[in-house]
């Protein structure tokens, strides 16, 4: 199948610290991939420079046959197509939901502000939050806030969505409710790139599990393979500290 | 001194003091807006991320060179001196003989922008870094990240900074006496010069500055309130179980 995105040689330092090194890496359309992995292993780094707020040090990233860290590049029309839902949710505090979800349309996409509040309802229905179209993000709970930021990231109509730890903020009884809305997206083929410390949720969604440890993918295979025969020790060791 | 002179007096000068404090008003409004906008400007600019093509770079570090000059500048010298030198040095220099009201406008707005640039760049770097992050991942610029969700949120939270060099202004224009800019201290002097009593007019516009003052800073806590909105929300259609 086709890749959308296709990473060769990715490297990431801060000065002398080397975050990610020598990642290849892709994903192919409709396909749901979780990235696992311990603090510090570079995996947000990785989904970071993907949507390059972090630029990478070395490495190409291929879109559509073409590498975006060619200077040339628009990274302002490339970002349009990858969705990002961030664990801080970081809803715009200006708006409300439903002007959260339509300004990237109206001012990036140049769509009008119908067609864009059209578009931001039918998104806002699918994760729930359809009646709270008036509310400011103060006035939300992290889980309702998380939703919104998902619905926000949809409503660009992108071709990969982005998934920084989504749960790691929200209160244990708020993990489910997002989780939920993030099944159903899944189901229905749209394309996921999450990283995530919620197993038990990649076990079930996944098409692909990546294991990453101190920069580098130790493994990359089916959930299965992953969580039932890791071939690798470091691998056996994380999965064995983090399942119980 | 007694109350009913101080009564007469005002029945005897109130256009004076009338158009004092008008013109007080007047320079310090304009002054802050003008200021404010300088002060944004300045302030977007001195918070554009680096940017990659070298001769941008450079040319960026230039501008941000030129602001940093004026800004010090304008911040580190008292506002009289400005007003005689640009004033007189205008004059001197460039042949332009500038109409007074023209030059307290110019010198007020310049030296709030200065102060405002700064206020304005607290205000950016006090903004989470996910608001930024969220705004570049939908594909905005920096303009449109900008306009759309910092700005508003930094002009709500420097507003009470603002409100502050507002009632600065309305204050410091009376050193604007000093090129004849007819303000209410002007006024003042003018009236006490007639009479030779110095204590009732001021007292008149001690009284005077204070309500321009107050009123300025009730109408800004109106604005402010008006800025944040209502508290609560109301739901739409049917909630679901």
């Amino acid at each position: 199948m086709e890749k959308v995105i296709d990473i060769q040689h990715l490297s990431k330092s801060y000065g002398s610290h080397e975050v990610l090194k020598d990642i290849d890496f892709s994903v192919k359309k409709g396909e749901v991939v979780c990235i696992i992995g311990s603090s510090g292993s570079g995996k947000s780094t990785l989904l970071r420079c993907i949507n390059l707020l972090e630029k990478p040090s070395g490495g190409q990233i291929i879109y559509h046959g073409e590498n975006i860290l060619d200077h040339k590049h628009d990274i302002h029309a490339y970002r349009t197509k990858l969705g990002m839902v961030f664990q801080q949710f970081n809803l715009f505090n200006n708006h409300n939901v439903l002007s959260n979800c339509v300004v990237g349309q109206v001012k990036v996409l140049k769509r009008s502000k119908e067609e864009a509040e059209t578009v931001a309802k039918k998104f806002l229905k699918v994760v729930g939050m359809d009646q709270y179209v008036n509310a400011k993000s103060k006035q939300l709970s992290g889980g309702q806030k998380q939703r919104v930021a998902i619905a926000r990231a949809l409503s660009m109509e992108p071709d990969v969505m982005l998934f920084d730890e989504p749960t790691s903020a929200l209160d244990p009884e708020m993990v489910g409710e997002v989780l939920k809305v993030m099944k159903e997206l899944a189901e229905t083929g749209l394309t996921m790139l999450i990283v995530t410390h919620e197993m038990e949720f990649a076990r079930e969604v996944s098409d692909r599990v990546v294991f990453m440890d101190k920069g580098v993918i130790v493994e990359d295979g089916s959930p299965e393979q992953i969580f039932n025969n890791p071939t690798h020790e470091r691998t056996k060791a994380f999965l064995k500290r983090t399942i119980k | 001194m007694s109350l009913e002179y101080i009564l007469t007096m005002i029945a005897n000068n109130w256009p004076m003091f009338l158009r004092g404090a008008g013109m007080t008003l007047f320079v310090s409004i304009i002054g802050t807006i003008v200021g404010a906008i300088i002060g944004l400007l300045a302030g977007v600019i001195r918070t554009i991320p680096v940017p990659e093509n070298k001769s941008k770079r450079i040319f960026l570090k230039l501008v941000n060179l030129i602001l940093s000059i004026y800004i010090e500048f304008f911040r580190g010298t008292p506002m009289i001196v400005q007003a005689m030198v640009i004033f007189y040095g205008s004059a001197l220099a460039f042949g332009i003989d500038m109409n007074v009201t023209v030059a307290a406008l110019v010198i007020v707005s310049i030296n709030t922008g200065a102060y405002m640039a700064e206020i304005v760049r607290g205000g950016v770097i006090s903004i989470d870094r996910g608001q930024f992050e969220a705004a570049q991942a939908i594909g905005m610029n920096h303009m449109q990240t900008m306009l759309n969700v910092v700005l508003p949120q930094v002009i709500r939270n420097i507003l009470p900074a603002t409100g502050n060099q507002f009632i600065i202004n309305i204050k410091d224009t009376s050193v604007l006496n000093v090129i004849g800019v007819t303000e209410l201290y002007f006024q003042t002097k003018t009236v006490a010069g007639i009479s030779f009593k110095y204590f009732e007019p001021f007292f008149v516009a001690c009284v005077l500055y204070f309500v321009m003052t107050f009123s300025v800073t009730l109408i800004l806590r109106y604005f402010e309130r008006k800025l944040d909105g209502p508290e609560n929300y109301s739901m739409t259609g049917t909630k679901a179980l």
